[in-house]
């Protein structure tokens, strides 16, 4: 196999649990390089936990993360360090550090892990708050701004080290449908340009139609996945009828 | 992202022609590697213009936009044509909104000169003032309404906080006030084995444990482990909006979280420190058998001849007002504290430091105005 077909994620036979009681067992998926995945599901199936599984927040209780091939969940800590590096996390309400500047945020993982001089740094910082849309925020403290642009502030610090793999959870939530659709654009402009990896847990429709290109759906009762491919074929006849719900009823609504 | 071989380092090939910079680009760029700085690439040149193309380029990120950016950046600041077209595209648009992002002025300075931080900190200061008077004031008008039986008294959550504060803080008051005794005793018996006086130890320690040392140290362990809580509880109340959620539903913050609180310091604090007095007296009876060979019985006896009554009741005032500051300053503390977590710290911090501080002030008064009194 070369290593253009190795899936950059492959999650096979995951099971996680709050203290006794398991949110999600057996889950297996793989997500190819350069896919717009989807992780999607109403509210308590577990979408977080998986998330937070697959990035070693959590430790699963069985089963395997590989990332390029290479196992997450039985590396070593220098082996999980080199492999964190690759990633990006977004939290959901954006999880900037409160003592520092929106610029010393971004910068922060740049001058833990890169040898570039200090104006280097802030300039790049700069850049990456211009493309979220904060351009001239530098300066600020998250206390200072609203929660949608900590949210934005969030995601510029994901991508600070142009991560191979970058997780969303919950991008869009809290924020109005156009800052929503810039958003998107945004995450479909960073998988183009550098081909990178997208892992986004939802459950805005709009967005899930608009820019997946395969997802999973996490249902309650199986504690498992109920369907996976891509959005329009699991709109156009999924077997549970769950799925269509979901991707169907609310896209009417909300349109 | 392919793996890349990193073996191929980022390179800038600089040559002149026609007085035009050309500028190959080569190599694999990352961030964490080592990538040239464009302005080591330029020099002192001085070319008419600037041209960039992609030579043998491997793989880039961010880092080769950075670099394209300030060339841009530096092209237009010198008044020479950039010629960015034989660049891959992306590359080309990339690295235009980085050299647009260098031009967008910071919006907020958070240095200032000395006669803006001197004029912020009065401002501050007068608002530290008033937020406390206004604090004074809605406690002033919740207790009224209390006493005019115009507002229900959260009794429930008054009890459970008179057992964190009261009955939990036992074993680390036993243990303070016990070794304030022992040291009482030994520092005691120094002065008076000079004068034959060895019993008059008894009357130190009832003296000192009952007037002075048995409401301070309560008050002071209690500032550390109740004021300090109160604020950082209230503190991060406020930070999850729940305080806010409260006022909308017309219900006072200050009588819904603030009276329960003071009022069971207010109530446990007396009974602390006459624990503490107990505690502190048994420290110094159990030194003065070990080391003066006083017997706890002539000890008592000696001691009762000079506390009386109002020696005690002189602590007991004070214990009372002692838990109310503890109270009053943890919750107006947390009140005050910023919404974030660092707000939360600094609301701790400063309960713990504006209760020691007033128990010491009040103390003080207390001692003139007693004197005073003659109690």
């Amino acid at each position: 196999m070369s290593a253009e077909e190795t899936p950059a994620i492959e999650v096979s036979g995951l099971a996680c649990a709050y203290q006794d009681r398991r949110v999600l067992e057996g889950v297996s998926f793989s997500v190819r390089r350069a896919e717009i995945f989807f992780i999607i599901g109403g509210t308590g199936v577990g979408k977080t936990t998986l998330l937070r599984n697959m990035v070693g927040l959590a430790t699963p209780v069985a089963g395997e993360v590989r990332f390029n091939g290479v196992s997450f969940t039985s590396a070593d800590t220098a082996g999980r360090r080199a492999m964190l590096k690759t990633f990006g996390l977004s939290f959901q309400g954006g999880a900037l550090w409160t003592s520092l500047t929106l610029s010393q945020n971004i910068g922060l993982p740049l001058e833990e892990y890169t040898r570039l001089p200090a104006d280097e740094i802030s300039r790049i910082a700069a850049f990456r708050l211009s493309q979220v849309g904060l351009a001239g925020f530098e300066e600020y403290y998250p206390s200072e701004i609203s929660g949608g642009m900590r949210k934005r502030a969030g995601l510029a610090r994901a991508l600070a080290l142009d991560p191979e793999i970058v997780f969303f959870d919950e991008p869009s939530a809290g924020l109005d449908p156009v800052t929503a659709r810039n958003l998107d654009r945004l995450i479909v402009q960073i998988r183009d340009t550098f081909g990178t990896t997208i892992v986004i847990v939802s459950h805005d429709v709009d967005s899930i139609v608009g820019i997946a290109d395969r997802l999973i759906m996490l249902d309650v009762d199986t504690r498992g996945i109920v369907a996976e491919g891509t959005p329009a074929e699991l709109a156009a006849g999924a077997a549970d009828t769950k799925v269509v719900e979901f991707l169907t009823r609310r896209t009417i609504r909300s349109r | 992202m392919p793996a890349s071989p990193e073996a191929l380092g980022a390179s800038a090939q600089t040559g002149t022609e026609n007085a035009v910079l050309q500028v190959a680009l080569g190599g694999s760029w990352t961030l964490s590697g080592r990538t040239p700085r464009w302005a080591a690439v330029v020099g002192d040149a001085k070319p008419a213009a600037v041209s960039l193309r992609a030579d043998g380029l491997s793989h880039w990120d961010t880092s080769l936009v950075a670099f394209v950016g300030e060339a841009r950046r530096w092209c237009s600041d010198m008044k020479v044509a950039c010629d960015t077209t034989a660049l891959p595209e992306k590359l080309g648009i990339l690295s235009g909104q980085f050299e647009a992002s260098m031009r967008i002025e910071t919006r907020s300075d958070h240095s200032h000169s000395v006669l803006t931080y001197v004029g912020l900190a009065t401002g501050d200061a007068m608002a530290q003032a008033r937020g406390f008077l206004q604090f004074i004031g809605e406690c002033w008008i919740a207790a009224t309404r209390l006493v005019a039986g115009r507002a229900g008294f959260r009794w429930f959550d008054c009890v459970g906080e008179m057992q964190k504060c009261g009955a939990m803080a036992l074993p680390i008051v036993s243990l303070i006030s016990f070794l304030v005794g022992v040291t009482l005793a030994y520092s005691g018996a120094i002065v008076l084995r000079r004068f034959g006086g060895d019993i008059w130890v008894a009357d130190l320690i009832g003296v000192a444990m009952t007037r002075e040392m048995g409401a301070m140290m309560a008050g002071i362990v209690l500032a550390g482990r109740t004021g300090a809580a109160y604020a950082a509880e209230i503190g991060s109340m406020k930070a999850n909006e729940e305080i806010d959620a409260l006022s909308v539903l017309g219900i006072s913050p200050v009588r819904f979280l603030v009276l329960p609180r003071v009022m069971a310091l207010g109530l446990m604090m007396p009974l602390l420190a006459m624990y503490a007095n107990c505690l502190g007296i048994l420290g110094g009876m159990a030194i003065a058998y070990v080391t003066l060979q006083i017997p706890p019985a002539a000890y008592w006896v000696e001691m009762l001849t000079i506390v009386d009554i109002s020696d005690v009741a002189v602590g007991v005032i004070k214990a009372v007002v002692f838990g109310l500051i503890v109270g009053f300053s943890g919750c107006l503390r947390g009140l005050q504290a910023e919404s974030n977590a660092a707000g939360v710290g600094n609301a701790a911090t400063s309960a713990v430091v504006t209760s020691i501080l007033f128990i010491i002030v009040a103390d003080a008064v207390f001692a003139v105005v007693f004197n005073a009194i003659g109690m």
